[in-house]
């Protein structure tokens, strides 16, 4: 049965920016155990000659033509943005990464 | 952030003790009209976020669809390369935290790209002539392009102690196509002009697929060099950095020289090389480390179940490898042959990014060492004085074929046609527009030449004299007061059978 490590958590933490002390880890270690033992409960029914199933529908290829649609004007996309400068997106700094 | 050299062994050095392993990541942006999964326009250059919508900003409840067109231009990659194309493949996402994807995961294949298994062989002009090389192709998968990121304040501008980020969407979403190869191995010194000539290749190819504009100054091919050192004669794969950020065919042969310096002398000062992302630094000519590279598993990649598989039809599939142009190296060489051009003369015409435009103005009735000549000499001139491509010049090979055609017909001269090339440059019209308006048709008229060529002989006797006495190549200083006389629009051939005509 899966098991989540208090170091897995860590990680998991660090990969998604959330900082977390010791007293949080311990207690969110064992919680995010039991979901992934309720998940895993799945595998128990599922045979090994039962496929994976992605999508719930057996439909493939849906595609769509390369014609343009209009998109939203930069005022609209931005309109929910906690902060803007330049007609961009005003993000806090981004630390020790990089794409 | 220290930029600091580190210590570097010698290219000859590290070769004699290591054996560099490379792979080559190529990310392509597709020239498709909409964005890979919505339809926002997918075009370089918009204001900022004026090119995005709900599914590319990851707004809740927005649906992506794929981009046909995009699978196609992917399967054709595919087809050219000499993948297998994949019968049943999905989207994955691929999960990180970073402003650049609004949705906090990009959209990519993971364990199922849609081509896979395929080979290349590229040519690179080693001291015995060319050389060819195979490069074999891991894969080739769709995916999706990021936004753009603005750093502002720190030292650098660079995202290491900048205060914040301004995040422009409109990028994020074009259809990116990546190709992985396999580890190039066995190259050794040639590594750096393998892969030079990898990347190089592969521009001539996507453009001769017409799926990109593979210009590397704007971002729409990206190469990341992937390298590793062994020691030499051993046969393994060594730790392997990642080096991003390499924009140009010629920093990809730098980049790949430097990090062989660079590695060799970690090793073999018994230091051990880090797995990691580092930068190039184009002004500098070095790397520097980046992060520490995320594992696969950080990525929690999935099955995307917002989109359905892609089960290319092999009815399609066949019919799209059929229409394949025919590849570069077999084009260069048929083309060559036809119009009996020397390697070198074929190298330059490569070279200028002239071959097309050559091309077209053979096809267009101009002889191919006319048409060569035009491209590379006077209207390569002017594009290098503009600043520009050959092919953003404003004239067409068709106009190059009919200045070549007027002077074989003899209605103007090489002299006269440098300024209809000027006058069609300068948007005067066509040639026989400019020669029109600007009057410069070589006089034909035998009485007009006539009467020129006996005002000269009047006027300097003593030249006439001297040819009359056999010195034939005292004629020069007559043609060119005819040539002046007549403002450059005559035939100076027959001028100097008129001169000698009456002299001789
Ligand atoms: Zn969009």
């Amino acid at each position: 049965m899966p098991d989540i490590s208090r170091d897995e958590v860590r990680h998991l933490a660090d990969l998604a920016r959330i900082e977390l002390d010791d007293a949080e880890l311990d207690h969110l270690a064992p919680q995010l155990s039991v979901i992934l033992e309720s998940v895993a409960s799945i595998s128990a029914v599922a045979a090994d000659e039962i496929p994976p199933t992605s999508h719930p529908l057996p439909v493939v290829n849906v595609f769509r033509e390369d014609v343009v649609r209009p998109s939203l004007t930069a005022e609209q996309a931005l309109s929910g943005a906690p902060a803007v400068e330049g007609q961009r997106f005003l993000v806090p700094r981004i630390l020790g990464d990089e794409q | 952030m220290s930029h600091t050299a580190p210590e570097l062994l010698t290219f000859e050095d590290a070769l004699e003790r290591f054996d560099p392993a490379m792979g080559l990541e190529v990310h392509v942006e597709l020239n498709t009209n909409t964005k890979m999964f919505c339809g926002c326009p997918a075009n370089f250059g918009g204001e900022p976020n004026t090119q995005t919508c709900p599914t590319c900003l990851g707004l809740p409840g927005s649906m992506p669809v794929v981009n046909g067109k995009a699978v196609e231009s992917a399967i054709r990659i595919g087809l050219a390369l000499n993948c297998s194309i994949a019968e049943w493949c999905r989207f994955a996402r691929k999960n990180y935290f970073y402003p650049d994807m609004p949705k906090n995961f990009q959209t990519s294949q993971y364990d199922e790209p849609i081509a896979f298994d395929g080979w290349t062989d590229v040519e690179i002009i080693g001291d015995e002539g060319p050389e060819t090389f195979r490069v074999e192709i891991e894969r080739a998968h769709m995916e999706e392009d990021t936004g753009k990121s603005l750093h502002v304040g720190g030292a650098t501008g660079r995202i290491h102690g900048a205060d914040y980020s301004l995040v422009d969407y409109n990028r994020a979403g074009i259809p990116l196509i990546e190709i992985v190869t396999r580890p190039i191995m066995g190259a050794r010194e040639k590594a750096p002009a393998v892969a030079r000539a990898y990347v190089a290749h592969l521009r001539e190819l996507l453009l001769g697929l017409g799926v990109s504009d593979v210009r590397m100054e704007q971002g729409s091919l990206r190469c990341d060099v992937n390298l590793s050192l062994a020691p030499a004669g051993d046969g393994s794969l060594g730790t392997r950095t990642e080096t991003k950020n390499v924009n140009s065919l010629r920093s990809v042969e730098r980049a790949a020289r430097y990090e062989i310096g660079r590695q060799a002398a970690i090793l073999a000062g018994g230091g051990s090389i880090l797995q990691e992302t580092r930068h190039w630094h184009e002004d500098t000519g070095v790397t520097t480390s980046g992060r520490e590279k995320s594992d696969a598993e950080d990525y929690r990649y999935f099955p995307e179940p917002d989109l359905v598989p892609v089960a290319p039809a092999r009815e399609w599939v066949e019919s799209l490898r059929i229409a394949l142009p025919e590849p570069p190296r077999e084009r260069r060489a048929r083309l060559q042959a036809d119009w009996g051009f020397t390697d070198l003369e074929m190298r330059d015409t490569v070279g200028a990014g002239a071959l097309p435009l050559v091309e077209e103005t053979i096809t267009a009735g101009a002889a191919p060492q006319a048409a060569r000549k035009w491209w590379l000499s006077e209207l390569a001139r002017r594009a290098n004085e503009l600043g520009t491509e050959l092919s953003a010049l404003p004239i067409t090979p068709a106009d190059v074929a009919r200045i070549q055609a007027l002077i074989d017909e003899g209605a103007i001269n090489d002299k006269l046609a440098r300024q209809v090339f000027e006058g069609v440059l300068a948007g005067e019209g066509t040639p026989d527009e400019v020669v029109a308006s600007r009057g410069l048709a070589v006089v034909s008229d035998e009485g007009a030449l006539g009467e020129a060529v006996d005002r000269a002989i009047a006027a300097n006797p003593d030249v006439a004299e001297k040819i009359r006495d056999g010195k034939v190549a005292a004629a020069g200083a007559l043609i060119g007061a005819v040539m002046k006389e007549m403002r450059g629009q005559a035939d100076a051939g027959r001028v100097r059978e008129l001169i000698l005509e009456r002299l001789g």
